[in-house]
């Protein structure tokens, strides 16, 4: 199909978690009192950094395997 | 709720990609099959993710988090009772005709296994009742940010209407089908951090199910336990009107028979990858209620009079957890999920009205004969009227109250009785094409019957949901009992004209070469067993 779906989303996830990680690191620790006082920030951009590298390593793979 | 620089930037990064899988997929959109449907050239995970996501619209995600709040875990039905056994059905035995036949919509199938009477006027009610549908997605979204954020309804949806007419002007059913994969990831990050949070409040499962036992109706923590009886439960539906109604009738209606749905099937690459699609789509489904319903439990467990940060209404559930828990940078991401369920069910409708639109009325009533370069500037220029149209019903659908109610009701109408002709088409051989077209009609008009006697309360019910299950039951029985009856006074097509359409003349997809876990049958075995777990658990 040309396009592989993982790459965007392997991408757009792994700018989120990047974001998300710099932002809660170096925010006021004050936002996080909402969050139950766990700095979610950090967490989930983590957690979604891991999803979108993820992603891109199997559309990584893929376009390899196609490669003749 | 205030929104930070990082939130918008966020949001705007959505929009890019969004638009970007749009342009780059601009270049293969060269036949009118490109078009409508990809080319039938996509892999079953994406088409079962996407399958899936097509129906995770506003009213899915706000209406069902709402429900669970106002009703309890009886929302749960939605789900496990009536969606699980629907879409393992239609994957494994109504995908062979729906993609071994080659059609390419839903009313065709009913022009070559009936007529084209049939044809006619399920497009046209298919048509009719999907651009009443997208209005909702819109409106409901433009009503959230204008109470949320301040966003003046208006802008809110011209903005989000041309975003989706532009990525499926663009890319068609690929780009549409691409950008609901990207958004079904982004709902489930998006919204998992509210069940995680949520939990961690009330002291995990153990501590909510504590909580929801002193609330004033105990039901609320229990699946099936107050099903017996209507008085007993919540919503005010006995176990027939819920296992008949909603089990059997409206989900089999829906996740069978709405071209919305069956359409992404139909881009798959082959049929193995057609039958897995509702497959792959069932098990995210299944594990939905925990993104969806569980907020609307924490949200009851921990503000009963609605006083405390409801606001006084159920619908407010995710929007209200969402300010309550989210601190700036991850309300981007709660705010881009609720973006995505949105544009993902409208871009469904638009979609699939576009194709029953240019193939099943233009191309058939119309303006027959032309290009296939024509009618594929004829599915651009649908796909603007759509979105057009969808604008316009928003502001139809600001007179209603209760979206869900408006929707099931419109389901009711049509959805309920064609699921009657499908099943009697595809599996009863003798039943004739002009049998089918009074039964279809005849159905559509019960509905309608039975909602006038409804709305002058001739007849009543505890509550809207209940009339609307009962409205279905109705529609589906006189469909089903009139296509009988005069099938017995009408010709029937010659058993060669039926080859490929009905099961008793069609040869079983062959499956022994595929692994176990690609054989539809085990898969569907597998989600079912699965789902009576689930089920035992939170009886």
């Amino acid at each position: 199909m040309g396009l592989d779906i993982r790459w965007p989303i392997g991408i757009i996830f792994a700018i989120y978690g990047a974001i998300l990680m710099v932002f809660g690191a170096l925010t006021d620790p004050a936002i996080f009192e909402r969050s139950l006082r766990v700095n979610i920030d950090v967490w989930w951009g983590a957690a979604m950094l891991v999803f979108g590298f993820f992603m891109g390593g199997l559309a990584y793979r893929a376009s390899r395997q196609n490669r003749p | 709720m205030h929104l930070s620089l990082i939130d918008y930037s966020i949001i705007a990064i959505y929009f890019v990609f969004v638009l970007g899988i749009g342009f780059a997929l601009r270049g293969r959109m060269k036949t009118s099959d490109d078009f409508f449907l990809s080319g039938r050239s996509i892999p079953g995970w994406i088409t079962g993710l996407a399958f899936m996501s097509a129906n995770l619209g506003a009213l899915e995600v706000m209406g069902h988090a709402a429900n669970a709040a106002k009703y309890g875990m009886f929302v749960n039905h939605f789900y496990w009772m009536a969606a699980m056994p629907a879409m393992c059905f239609v994957g494994v035995f109504m995908m062979p005709f729906y993609y071994g036949s080659k059609v390419r919509s839903v009313p065709e199938f009913l022009k070559l296994r009936y007529n084209e009477k049939t044809r006619t006027l399920n497009a046209f009610s298919f048509a009719i009742m999907t651009l009443l549908v997208s209005g909702i997605d819109l409106y409901a979204m433009a009503i959230l940010f204008q109470r949320m954020l301040n966003w003046p309804f208006w802008s809110s949806v011209m903005a989000s209407a041309l975003v989706v007419a532009i990525y499926i002007y663009l890319g068609g059913l690929t780009s549409s089908i691409y950008n609901e994969v990207l958004q079904f990831f982004l709902i489930v990050f998006g919204f998992l951090p509210l069940a995680i949070l949520g939990l961690k409040e009330v002291g995990g499962f153990v501590g909510l199910e504590a909580k929801l036992a002193t609330l004033p109706n105990p039901g609320y923590g229990h699946t099936w336990a107050n099903i017996w009886r209507a008085d007993m439960n919540p919503m005010g539906i006995n176990w027939f009107g819920t296992v008949f109604g909603l089990g059997f009738v409206l989900s089999f209606g829906y996740w069978c028979t709405d071209f919305l749905v069956v359409q992404r099937a139909m881009a798959a690459k082959d049929m193995p990858a057609a039958q897995r699609t509702p497959l792959i789509a069932a098990v995210p489904k299944m594990f939905f209620p925990l993104l969806i319903i569980l907020p609307g439990l924490v949200a009851i467990s921990l503000d009963p009079d609605l006083t405390k940060f409801l606001d006084g209404r159920y619908d407010n559930a995710i929007p209200a957890m969402l300010g309550k828990y989210y601190p700036s940078g991850l309300l981007g991401i709660g705010l881009t999920a609720l973006l995505a369920s949105f544009m993902s069910g409208m871009a469904g409708n638009v979609t699939a009205f576009n194709t029953v639109w240019t193939y099943d009325i233009y191309q058939t009533h119309i303006n027959p004969g032309k290009s296939d370069g024509h009618y594929l500037k004829m599915g651009k220029f649908a796909t603007v009227f759509a979105v057009a149209v969808g604008i316009a019903t928003a502001f139809i659908v600001l007179r209603f109250n209760n979206l869900m109610d408006y929707l099931q009701l419109l389901f009711a109408f049509f959805n309920a009785p064609l699921f009657a002709t499908f099943l009697l088409g595809m599996f009863w051989k003798r039943a004739t094409p002009n049998a089918a077209f009074c039964g279809l009609l005849s159905g559509i008009l019960g509905a309608a019957g039975h909602y006038t006697l409804y709305h002058f309360k001739v007849i009543n019910y505890p509550s809207d949901m209940a009339a609307n299950f009962y409205q279905a039951i109705w529609a589906f029985a006189i469909c089903f009992g009139i296509t009988v009856l005069v099938t017995f006074f009408t010709q029937p097509k010659k058993d060669e004209e039926l080859v490929g359409l009905v099961y008793a003349l069609t040869p079983k997809p062959r499956n022994e070469h595929l692994p176990w876990y690609e054989r539809p049958g085990i898969l569907a075995i597998g989600i079912l067993a699965l789902c009576v777990v689930l089920n035992i658990i939170f009886w």
